[in-house]
């Protein structure tokens, strides 16, 4: 049945003038006093500040790890929420818990973790380094710091959907002969898509722009692996507020047009889905 | 109908702890001594000045009654300084080096350009110098900066581009190969290429370096201040690691000053300013000495002769000509740090 | 219709064998997410608390009862007790603005809402200096005013505010989308008010997604670094926030007492974990009462 144009339901100013006021507040009037800053700069010094060789380097290290790194969250996520709401085995309620610690822990510590275990003489990165594996201060050990501070949001985004989806619609694909298989294929996957894509943008989102981990597990070697935020703090380290909110405001538009790419695809999926059911 | 009073219990619970909340918020700012001071420093200060506020206090209570206590801040020298131009309220800074406090004087005018002939030896009540620590036995036998750059050495320092204390590395290794080499820069150039060649890691922060090094066992020789190293051995390993001094090194000066914005404010002056004096009295430059920075006082340099070693030290002034100057020729964007990475596709790939 | 929809709920999570793998299946599904969640997450969190109790359980204590770790504990609590409710009630406006109504700009708006998720933790700290620094809009107002906002309390407040801001708006959006406004609409025409089809309606069917949301803005804005870092003035014992302090006493190379708080922070967050199974149970209990009336409306209606 999906969303109607002629809407019984009350409190739609209300919630709608909260909404935008509140997000006005918090979001909108610190973003302006960012752009305001930016604009104080001429188009050509902005631009020979974000084509520096560096800035690019460390633009295209951000992007493709960040990437990489909500990609893998995202497969892996699917399957934690999965077993998580649909299976039962022992100490399942631990591990749920265990999820959200990402979020609790202060980067800084994860990062700190992860360099202790994924150096080449930590206790992982000793067997790794055998295999000629190389985790922390290359770009593979940017990757494994953002999929751990990116991980309970596609875990997290999906859950609710799961837990509310009704078996009812299984059931009856499978009593309409559909295959395990297909069912899940067909009538669970489109459900959980837009909440999946959900929580790709955001856990891609928050990769582009972590510091605090990365600065440690990274090396901060110069365009090797070197990340964007990163650029952005030893601009400011030499009071160059200006040169930093030009990078920063990059960053912005990058992670804004990749969220509204995934918003736009979610509300497809789902008007596409709500058609067909 | 149970329910609904139920959510009006929560909804009234949920009010009143936002009202507490906001109560805590407005209280927080009171404190119940006499006179407070806020110190903004940077960051291997730590120990050093909770020793020295604790003398401070017990001298100020002494000479005046007055209790006083010194609220501490420490952070990456940059750090703090933005952090002052952007209004936090330091009394005094006590940073790492002075481009850091003339910017308080240039971008946001805190204090008077001419801060550093306010207090003796250029407002640097001690001194420091630049340093290598290695490892138990020196296995790679590193004598000199010369060692550095051979192949097969790795040298860890932090990033200059975020670290005071890498910069003074910087300048120091700079110094040693102008004066080598009779002036050439290109000379000198060419040997910090190939220092930095050998770094695997450029930590964000000295200490950050030290963990790297000491913790992860990356490198075979750590760039550090001498009283950084002196810290690492107690606190990290007297076992693990020993102190290699360099014949040439650099004339550390980590500068102190009160911003007189802030202590007009404040109505704090005369606090500050007796603070930061205290500093370079016996006492203050004994406990400086006891934390492994070089004393300015004779009769106390005498009596520490032993744990510092004679290493020829120059000044950034000689070398380089001012902060300002060693700034924007080596590590504003653009500079010979940055160039030396952008033409890194010349460098052997170590990765 | 409508009516027959409302039951559903109670009966969704029955297991069903055609709705459901052969056990076989289910360990492989349940041992590679185990495989996954233990390289990336068990085993960097088995460090910190090894880490923590190394030098045994007194030096723990101590480190966690120090004046200062005590203050920095103080603030944190603090900081989320303010950020969390605001940020909630934020969250279901948004979310019954979005979910239940179609407008234009709407993705625009979602899109708005997720901004602060993308922005790195250095630039919301920056963007608050730029607004209430000295320099900034703000600052010499608020300094002529006496006020301070940043490097004080409030500034924490705020960038913990900005950095938490769609975590419970971003869960129950999508729930909402996916449940529909049926119920809601049925409530209405059956003639329940707007605030009690709110109360009895929708307030139950999205308490999943609202705790998620509530529990993962809790512990991201207990556990926000960068953007704290940058407004805090890292003032010992006044303005150092639980993360704050761990970076301290690891600078210190006190690496067991930075780790004791790490843990600290890591137990918080399943202290509201516990919290969520409690309300979950009452919940569950109070749904059930809750079906019940509903039957009996229906029986007599």
């Amino acid at each position: 049945m999906g969303l109607r144009k002629k809407n019984v339901l009350p409190g739609f100013g209300l919630s709608l003038g909260y909404t935008v006021f509140y997000l006005s507040l918090v979001v909108l009037i610190p973003f302006a006093a960012l752009f305001s800053r930016t604009a104080q700069m001429s188009f050509m010094e902005f631009w020979d500040t974000i084509s520096s060789p560096r800035v690019v380097a460390s633009f295209w290290l951000s992007l493709y790890t960040s990437l990489s790194a909500a990609s893998l969250n995202a497969v892996m996520g699917l399957l934690v929420a999965w077993v998580l709401v649909r299976y039962h085995f022992p100490l399942k309620t631990l591990v749920d818990a265990l999820v959200d610690l990402p979020f609790a822990l202060p980067t800084a510590v994860a990062g700190i973790s992860l360099t202790t275990l994924y150096s080449v003489n930590g206790p992982l990165g000793k067997h790794l380094a055998r295999w000629g594996i190389e985790v922390a201060y290359t770009p593979l050990g940017i990757i494994v710091a953002l999929t751990f501070i990116g991980l309970p949001f596609v875990v997290r985004t999906l859950q609710p959907v799961l837990e509310d989806l009704d078996v009812e619609i299984e059931e009856a694909a499978a009593s309409l002969g559909a295959s395990r298989m297909k069912s899940l294929l067909y009538v669970v996957f489109p459900n959980l898509l837009p909440a999946l894509l959900t929580g790709f943008a955001l856990s891609f989102a928050r990769a582009f722009g972590e510091y605090g981990s990365v600065v440690f597990i990274s090396g901060n070697m110069p365009m090797r692996t070197e990340i964007c935020p990163l650029l952005i703090m030893t601009k400011l380290e030499q009071f160059d507020y200006i040169g930093a909110t030009a990078i920063a405001v990059v960053m912005l538009l990058v992670s804004f047009m990749m969220l509204f790419t995934i918003n736009l695809l979610g509300w497809w999926s789902r008007k596409r889905t709500s058609s067909a059911a | 109908m149970k329910e609904a009073s139920g959510l009006k219990n929560i909804s009234v619970l949920c009010l009143i702890s936002f009202l507490m909340v906001m109560g805590l918020l407005v209280s927080c700012g009171q404190t119940d001594t006499d006179r407070t001071l806020l110190n903004v420093s940077y960051d291997p200060t730590r120990e050093l000045y909770a020793d020295i506020n604790d003398a401070f206090a017990l001298d100020w209570k002494n000479r005046t009654g007055q209790t006083v206590s010194i609220r501490q801040s420490h952070g990456g020298s940059g750090k703090q300084a933005r952090a002052v131009i952007d209004g936090l309220a330091a009394d005094v800074v006590t940073l790492a080096l002075a481009y850091d406090i003339d910017a308080l004087a240039s971008k946001a005018d805190l204090l008077p350009a001419s801060w550093q002939q306010r207090l003796p030896h250029n407002s640097a009540p001690y001194v420091s110098t630049i340093v290598f620590l290695v490892r138990k036995g020196n296995p790679k036998g590193i004598k000199d900066w010369d060692d550095l750059v051979k192949p097969g050495i790795e040298v860890i320092t932090p990033n200059p581009k975020t670290s005071g204390g890498a910069r003074w590395n910087y300048l120091a290794a700079w110094g040693y190969a102008l004066k080598k080499n009779n002036g050439d820069e290109n000379a000198a150039r060419e040997f910090i290429q190939a220092l930095f060649a050998n770094v695997p890691v450029l930590d964000s922060g000295a200490r950050g370096s030290t963990t790297t090094f000491v913790q992860r066992e990356i490198g075979d020789v750590l760039l550090g201040w001498e009283n950084e190293a002196y810290l690492a051995i107690n606190e990290l390993g007297p076992d693990r690691l020993e102190i290699v001094n360099p014949s040439i090194s650099i004339l550390a000066e980590p500068p102190v000053a009160w911003v007189d914005r802030i202590v007009e404010r404040h109505k704090s002056r005369d606090l500050a300013a007796a603070y930061l004096e205290f500093l370079y009295t016996e006492t203050g430059q004994d406990i400086a000495a006891r934390h492994f920075y070089r004393p300015r006082l004779e009769t106390v340099a005498a009596r520490y002769r032993d744990r510092f070693s004679d290493i020829q030290l120059f000044s950034i002034e000689e070398v380089f000509g001012s902060w300002k100057n060693a700034q924007k020729i080596h590590f504003d964007d653009g500079g010979i740090f940055d160039q030396i990475y952008e033409d890194s596709e010349a460098l052997p790939d170590r990765s | 219709m409508e009516s027959i929809h409302l039951n559903v709920r109670s009966h969704r999570k029955r297991p069903h064998s055609s709705t459901t793998e052969p056990k076989t299946v289910q360990w492989l599904l349940i041992g590679a997410a185990m495989a996954y969640l233990t390289l990336f997450l068990m085993i960097p969190l088995g460090t910190v608390f090894y880490q923590a109790l190394e030098k045994g359980v007194g030096v723990y204590l101590a480190a966690i009862t120090d004046p200062d770790a005590l203050s920095a504990i103080r603030l944190t609590l603090l900081t989320a007790m303010i950020a969390v409710p605001a940020n909630l009630v934020f969250g279901i406006a948004a979310s019954w603005a979005i979910a239940k109504f179609d407008f234009k700009g709407k993705n625009l708006l979602i899109t708005l809402i997720d901004l602060p998720f993308s922005v790195s933790p250095v630039i919301s700290g920056l963007i608050f200096v730029l607004l209430f620094g000295l320099q900034g809009w703000f600052g010499p107002w608020l300094q002529e005013h006496d006020l301070e906002v940043i490097f004080a309390v409030p500034g924490i407040v705020l960038a913990t505010v900005f950095v938490t801001f769609p975590f419970v708006a971003r869960e129950l959006i999508p729930l909402m989308q996916e449940q529909g406004s049926e119920e809601e609409e049925a409530a209405i025409v059956l003639g329940a008010s707007g605030w009690k089809t709110f109360f009895w309606v929708t307030l139950p069917n999205m308490k999943w997604g609202l705790l998620y949301g509530v529990i993962l803005c809790n512990a991201r804005a207990m556990g926000e670094f960068g953007a704290v870092s940058v407004v805090s003035g890292h003032i010992r014992g006044s303005t150092n926030t639980m993360p704050l302090h761990v970076e301290i006493l690891y600078n210190e190379y006190n690496f067991a007492a930075a780790f004791a708080m790490a843990s600290l922070l890591a137990m918080l967050a399943l202290v509201t974990l516990v919290l969520k199974k409690i309300i979950e149970w009452k919940t569950a209990r109070d749904l059930s009462l809750l079906d019940d009336a509903e039957t009996a409306v229906e029986e007599n209606g």
